[in-house]
């Protein structure tokens, strides 16, 4: 790499402490942060959610919110301290010598102002150049960022543009002015994998080309690995160990570090582990599956014109059939927009899809809401985001026992105990009942939605990207509980994630996703061993490694956008058939 | 563009004819008779009977209505009972005079709403901010017959600024807009301030200071505009509320508009022309809020008409 001992500090942090204003008094969120910044150097802040990563990247910015204050420590920006200048100087230096980007590209964009104006806005201020001349700038800005048609993005809106451009786009306009630093805070944790390998690439180029150093902020260790040249990992608000990346994930010294890179799951982890076949009984016989699926499709119009009638149609989910077994993990991977999270909420029957549903031998669709409710009972979900799943002004107890009250199943004290025993079992204490949501952590909480989403007894849980929301210790516990649970009560599990390092840890069976249908599914041994269909390939490269020995030089790069499944009224879905590749690998046939 | 007009026109045909359904079931339900307003109370029975059947008042209420939408759809308002002229050539007169205190003071309370509303939001929770939203209080809770007196004490009777009533000059104009914008003024800076906060802790104002913008210009030119988006949509629906303030404003300043026109009908039981000014009402509603859907895409890009 192109990092040396001896290059001189671009950036030099000191001693730093920044407070909080908070109703029980003033909190250190920023306790006594040093590092340097060397020149063309990538140094990635690495730790979990609420470790003060961010809050360092917006304290250098001069971007804290009015509640935060930066009260002791020097920010050298080469030997000039940032912490004393004006906020007019301080305007000079946001933009000019210091960029950043954010984690949102769909909203870090103003909206209603083109890409252009935006972009020309920036660079107006620093290089005060104005009009053709600026046009001019913006537009090689768009080219240095090696974004398709970029006249045409110069007259976009944000929304005309993938996730994946509008990064490219902030990108842009961080380098167009030539920053000595960038700070990227998550700039790839919006993205799905394919994008991410694409941005995460084009920032390595860019950091040669406009020589700029990085402070990249990430909580993934994948991330780290594939990036870094030195990694300072953060803890509630301090920093833990400063180390050069091999060093670090070889032999890190501290005890933290060595928890946080024991927990993240990683790719090719499970290689010597085959998968338990769970088709069959421990008899060897041939089991009945749970949950049958049989061409299930789902399609959206979307409505327009004179009589407000459909003039396009979004191919959701197309034709889709899987088995799932009792005591089955079967993973559904796949980008956004593949249909995977469509296909969860029609299981449960919250959308209406064509199709055959049979759960426990009971076929599911065409019934009336009072003949579903006992199906449903076999069939719950938990949800992504914990902190959203549940009702803030209810109590966690009436929580976990909503459903047994709707469904009659207990009241008065036998439900109390019920719930307890639940409480119990995802491992929280019992007393915690009369409390609310806001008071728990996020794992805390997905443990409360498992709790609720197991007070039925289900056969079948649906768990749409449970754990993508948790930083990665608590990711691991989570997926531990989920382990054990089934290992206990037999459940079946359709774990939807986008995630190819946790799916590979905790499935038996993948099924990969493309535009609403399966391209290949098979054990999971093989699958990830020995992937057939391009696009699971793909998948499988573009996921950052947590080894920075093994990062690739020239990476399988994916081009292009994710493709989108909105279609013409008279499209007709190609049907192809699958190759049976043997031991239930089976890969749709592709061009 | 050409087609969702069409079809929102379409929409407000079917929407007018309902309203002319409620509106003239709730006036035949009213136990006044417009018949004894006419002929005064020392008619006879037969004179009473012989107007009764001359404005067809004595047929059943469903005759009664079709004739009136199928005159209606002929653009036939009907004639006035008492003052004897068309309905048509009385709103007529009256409307430009209402038109202009409309947009006088929709233009008043946005130029103020907005204005305080922003400041309030910018300046959270200072004095500036409280003592905004005191008066901005006053102006959404304080009935505007209430607020038009107080003016007229204090700006026209012991300040002598403004003349107490009447019509015709700038000066008339001034204390009736500011009573019918003052409500608005309220309830849009409330609105503008809540929005303003929501939008000033948006991803895309950190990017535009991130980008070393000073704060006046990300305010005026990333989050006022990016604030005014669900200000908009009120504006058509604000219309509605305007149309029953008129008839308030009007009334206490003596203003010569159709809401004073409703007033005196509604006293009189003048039926057509309650029913005439409730139309216009209506297309004033209708057209305002389509005028507000129309103008969001040109404002809000993501907004496409369909």
């Amino acid at each position: 790499m192109t990092y040396q001992q001896n290059h001189h500090p671009v950036l030099e942090v000191r001693n730093l402490i920044t407070r909080v204003a908070t109703p029980a008094g003033a909190k250190t969120v920023l306790d006594n942060v040093s590092f340097t910044l060397q020149a063309e150097e990538t140094l990635c802040l690495a730790g979990e959610s609420g470790s003060g990563k961010s809050v360092t990247a917006l304290s250098i910015m001069g971007l804290l919110p009015p509640s935060a204050r930066t009260t002791q420590g020097e920010i050298l920006l080469e030997g000039r301290n940032l912490l004393d200048l004006s906020d007019r100087q301080m305007q000079k230096i946001r933009g000019g010598d210091i960029a950043m980007i954010f984690q949102e590209p769909m909203t870090s964009l103003n909206p209603v102002m083109t890409i252009g104006r935006q972009l020309k806005e920036a660079i107006s201020i620093h290089q005060d150049v104005y009009g053709k001349e600026a046009d001019a700038k913006a537009l090689r800005a768009l080219d240095a960022v090696r974004i398709s048609e970029s006249k045409r993005r110069m007259v976009q809106y944000p929304h005309e543009l993938s996730g994946g451009m509008r990064q490219r786009v902030m990108i842009a306009m961080a380098l167009s002015c030539n920053p000595k630093v960038l700070i990227a805070d998550e700039p790839t944790t919006a993205l799905d994998v394919t994008i991410q390998a694409q941005i995460l690439t084009l920032m390595n180029e860019l950091k040669k080309d406009f020589q700029t150093s990085i402070i990249l902020i990430t909580h993934d260790m994948g991330v780290v690995a594939e990036m870094a040249d030195r990694v300072a990992v953060m803890n509630s608000g301090r920093i833990i160990e400063a180390q050069e990346v091999k060093k670090l994930f070889q032999a890190p010294s501290e005890a933290y570090t060595r928890a946080l890179l024991k927990a993240i799951p990683r790719l090719g982890s499970m290689k010597d582990t085959p998968s338990e076949a769970k088709q069959l009984t421990p008899e060897g016989k041939p089991q009945t599956p749970v949950l049958e699926v049989r061409d299930l499709t789902v399609r959206f119009d979307i409505n327009g014109g004179l009589l407000n009638r459909p003039v396009s149609r979004v191919h959701a989910v197309e034709k889709l059939s899987f088995d799932l077994f009792p005591g089955e993990t079967l993973a559904l991977v796949g980008e956004s927009g593949c249909g995977k999270s469509t296909i969860g909420k029609s299981l449960v029957s919250l959308i209406s899809a064509k199709g055959t549903i049979k759960i426990d031998g009971q076929e599911v669709t065409g019934l009336s809401a009072q003949e579903l409710l006992p199906v449903r009972r076999k069939i719950q979900m938990v949800f992504q985001d914990p902190y959203a799943a549940l009702d803030p002004r209810m109590t966690v107890g009436d929580l976990v026992g909503e459903p047994l009250v709707i469904h009659k199943l207990a009241h008065g004290r036998e439900l109390i105990d019920r719930v307890e025993n639940l409480f119990n079992r995802v491992g929280l204490p019992a007393d915690a009942m009369a409390r609310h949501p806001h008071e728990f952590s996020g794992g805390q909480r997905q443990r409360i939605c498992i709790a609720r989403a197991l007070s039925l007894s289900p056969k079948i849980i649906v768990a749409d990207e449970s754990v993508s929301a948790l930083d990665v210790s608590v990711q691991a516990q989570v997926l531990d509980l989920l382990q054990e649970l089934q290992q206990e009560l037999g459940l079946s599990y359709l774990f939807i994630s986008h995630d190819m390092a946790v799916v590979e840890q905790v499935c038996h069976r993948v099924a990969v996703m493309l535009l609403g249908e399966i391209v290949e599914c098979g054990p999971r041994d093989i699958v990830f061993s020995n992937p057939q269909h391009p696009y699971t390939k793909q998948l499988l490269d573009a996921v950052p490694i947590a080894d920075p020995t093994v990062r690739r030089k020239e990476r399988f790069l994916p081009q292009g956008e994710v493709p989108s499944p909105v279609r013409s009224l008279d499209y007709k879905p190609e049907i192809r058939s699958f190759n049976n590749l043997g031991q239930g690998h089976f890969v749709r046939e592709y061009a | 563009m050409a087609t969702y007009i069409l079809r929102r026109l379409m929409e407000a045909v079917f929407i007018l004819i309902g309203i002319t359904m409620i509106t003239y079931a709730l006036l035949y339900l009213i136990p006044a008779d417009p018949v004894r307003q006419i002929a005064g109370r020392s008619a006879t029975p037969e004179t009473v009977e012989n107007i009764r059947q001359q404005l067809g008042l004595d047929l059943p209420f469903y005759e009664q209505y079709w004739r009136y939408v199928s005159a209606l759809f002929q653009g036939d308002l009907g004639r006035s009972y008492l003052q004897k002229t068309e309905v048509s050539e009385l709103i007529a007169s009256r409307l430009p005079a209402s038109l202009l205190l409309m947009v006088a003071a929709i233009s008043l309370e946005l130029l103020m709403g907005l204005v305080m509303g922003t400041i309030s939001a910018v300046r959270r929770n200072s004095a500036v901010d409280n003592s905004l939203m005191v008066i901005s209080f006053v102006g959404v809770s304080a009935p505007q017959f209430v607020v038009g007196i107080i003016f007229l004490y204090i700006f026209a009777v012991k300040l002598n600024w403004f003349p107490i009533g009447g019509y015709g000059t700038f000066h008339h104009l001034v204390l009736p807009a500011l009573t019918l914008g003052f409500m608005g003024a309220g309830w849009y800076s409330r609105m503008m301030r809540s929005s303003m906060l929501n939008v000033l802790g948006q991803d895309f104002v950190r990017t535009a200071r991130a980008k070393g913008l000073g704060k006046a210009r990300v305010i005026v030119r990333h989050a006022v505009p990016n604030a005014l988006l669900p200000i908009i949509a009120m504006i058509g629906i604000d219309i509605g509320i305007f149309m029953s303030g008129i008839v308030v404003v009007e009334s206490v300043f003596g203003w010569p508009g159709i809401g004073q026109l409703a007033w005196q009908a509604i006293q009189r039981v003048d039926i057509p022309i309650i029913m005439g000014v409730t139309l216009v009402a209506a297309c004033s509603i209708v057209l305002g809020n389509l005028l507000a859907d129309i103008i969001a895409p040109f404002v809000d890009p993501r907004i496409k008409l369909k």
